[in-house]
């Protein structure tokens, strides 16, 4: 079942058109990947499903639900999150209270036990629970921006090029937590710059050029297609 | 000298309630709100109605004026600012001055030009330590700003409302991304602010006891003043701001010039921002990329 369903969606940012009609689906269980070059149009394909963008035309359906006139604070308790490019953590709030602000709709009950599986997975944050973010490292600053974007319990978890500006070693470890998330159920749509590595985790994959998606297919087959290796994988 | 020093503590403690607004305001949505020394009017004249010709006791009065004064923040931010949300900062301070100005003509309108005797809403007898003598209004002042300081500080820090707080005035995006209603969140931040800004007015009628349409605009410009010298956007920054400006004009009143007191002022904060471009608790974390 197509658990987001993207139809033919227009966005412009004022008369700039950045996505011109495109079409696609996430379902339930799979690890799909947006890739394409700076500037084709993968965050704000990610950052309209999430609502921050409002399409001209077409429609967004998560779990059989327009999203269209949702507004986008209400999206999150639909059941997906955004772990947005840039990290975009609260610099000056601590590691813990960032990770409170995930769990923002959970009622307050659950936050605790929510905060304890973050910190099981990530224990790099554990040990800094009350320093402020923006003392964090890069990497650690990552973690919490997934730690934070899982504390609502997404069905479908959204990440804007989560390995961006990491060391190879910490790259190999977000794709791990990535690959054990959707073992764990969580249904992921991913965005990434590192095209060998996301078409290698991912069961399906498009490839957006300026604003239009020209391949689609499953990592394994983008893999071999001649044309996706030499514009994203080097030859 | 003592007399002087608690003088000082006591109007800067009125600036720092105002500069609490102010800060308040500017961290969550960015903009100086200008017409906010205004509401400290309104709730001059509100407070002055209720006990004057309504001859309601000195607490209701008081919640009464700050009940109109949290309405009018509300619905100040959603006629005047909120259309202008993605607008230039330029286009929003314009309209900010024109809602003071508005405030003013509306107050000119209703209440005439004509000073008001301000009752004293503090009518008890002063406290005699040794031989200098507190006055009660200025006990109360110093002690309704430590206590709104202490509470602002307990919010923003422990709630969970207040942590949104937070988090929207760092990046309104990410916070919706939370599930946080952003404009929900300014609204409330308008609310406290000028609802610190009635009991200011009181206050300060209180300690100046002439009410006039502009009696808000100089502590407003002063305040805002405070909260720069405190560092815009924190609210400790707005108190240490707001107590040092009423004891620099106090003494420079007193000892050097009555004249020059408000010039030494803002000399004194030129040379703060010299040194320190933000404010004493002012601070920025810089972003990892
Ligand atoms: N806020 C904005 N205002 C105007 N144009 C924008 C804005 N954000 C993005 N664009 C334009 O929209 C297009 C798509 O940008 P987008 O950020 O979605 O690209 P991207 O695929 O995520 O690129 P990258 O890999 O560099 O992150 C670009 O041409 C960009 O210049
Ligand atoms: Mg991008």
């Amino acid at each position: 079942m197509s658990m987001l369903k993207v139809s033919d969606i227009n966005v412009y940012y004022g008369n700039i058109h950045a996505i011109k009609g495109i079409s696609f689906e996430v379902n339930e269980g799979e690890i799909v990947t947006l890739i394409g070059a700076n500037g084709a149009g993968k965050s704000t394909t990610l950052n309209t499903v999430a609502g921050l963008l409002k399409p001209a035309t077409g429609n967004i359906e998560f779990e059989g639900q327009s999203l269209l006139n949702v507004p986008a604070h209400k999206i999150v308790s639909r059941g997906m999150a955004l772990c947005p490019e840039g990290r975009r953590i609260f610099l000056q709030l601590t590691v813990q209270e960032n990770l409170e602000m995930g769990a923002y709709t959970r009622p307050s009950a659950e936050t605790a036990d929510l905060i304890a599986d973050v910190y099981d997975r990530f224990p790099r944050l554990k040990e800094r629970y009350r320093q402020v973010a923006g003392t964090l490292s890069g990497g650690e600053q990552q973690m919490l921006a997934m730690g934070r974007a899982l504390m609502s319990k997404p069905r479908l978890m959204m990440l804007d090029e989560p390995s961006m500006g990491l060391a190879p070693i910490l790259v190999e470890k977000i794709f791990e937590i990535i690959g054990e998330l959707n073992k764990a159920g969580t249904t992921i749509l991913l965005v990434e710059q590192n095209a060998q590595m996301a078409l290698s985790i991912a069961h399906r994959s498009y490839v957006l050029e300026t604003g239009r998606i020209t391949v689609s297919g499953t990592g394994e087959e983008l893999l071999h297609n001649d044309a996706v290796r030499k514009a994203y994988l080097g030859g | 000298m003592l007399n002087y020093l608690i003088n000082g503590i006591s109007l800067g403690s009125v600036y720092a309630i105002i500069a609490l607004g102010y800060t308040m305001v500017y961290g969550i949505a960015k903009m100086l709100n200008f017409a906010h020394g205004d509401v400290i009017m309104v709730g001059g004249y509100i407070s002055f109605c209720a006990t004057s010709y309504l001859g309601l006791p000195v607490i209701p009065s008081v919640l009464l004026s700050i009940f109109v004064c949290t309405v009018l923040g509300i619905v100040i931010e959603r006629l005047a600012y909120k259309p202008l949300r993605a607008a230039t900062s330029l286009a929003v301070l314009i309209t900010a001055i024109g809602v003071s100005y508005f405030l003013q003509n509306a107050a000119l309108l209703i209440w005439s030009s004509n000073p008001k005797a301000y009752p004293n809403m503090v009518a008890l007898p002063p406290l005699a330590i040794g031989n200098t003598q507190i006055s009660a209004v200025s006990l109360v002042t110093i002690i309704a700003c430590i206590v709104i300081m202490v509470a602002l500080t307990l919010f923003t820090n422990k709630t969970k409302m207040g942590k949104a707080m937070r988090a929207v005035s760092e990046d309104k995006d990410a916070a919706q991304l939370m599930g946080i209603n952003v404009n929900a969140t300014i609204s409330l931040t308008f609310a406290i602010g000028s609802g610190l800004a009635a009991v200011a007015g009181v206050l300060l009628c209180s300690a100046y006891p002439t009410l006039m349409p502009t009696t808000g605009a100089m502590p407003g410009i002063k305040a805002f003043t405070a909260a720069v010298f405190g560092g815009i956007g924190s609210i400790p920054g707005a108190m240490l701001g707001g107590i040092l400006l009423g004891i620099i004009e106090i003494f420079g009143k007193a000892y050097i010039s009555t004249q020059l007191s408000d010039a030494i002022v803002f000399s004194v904060l030129i040379l703060i921002l010299l040194v320190k471009p933000t404010g004493l608790l002012g601070r920025k974390i810089s972003e990892k990329v």
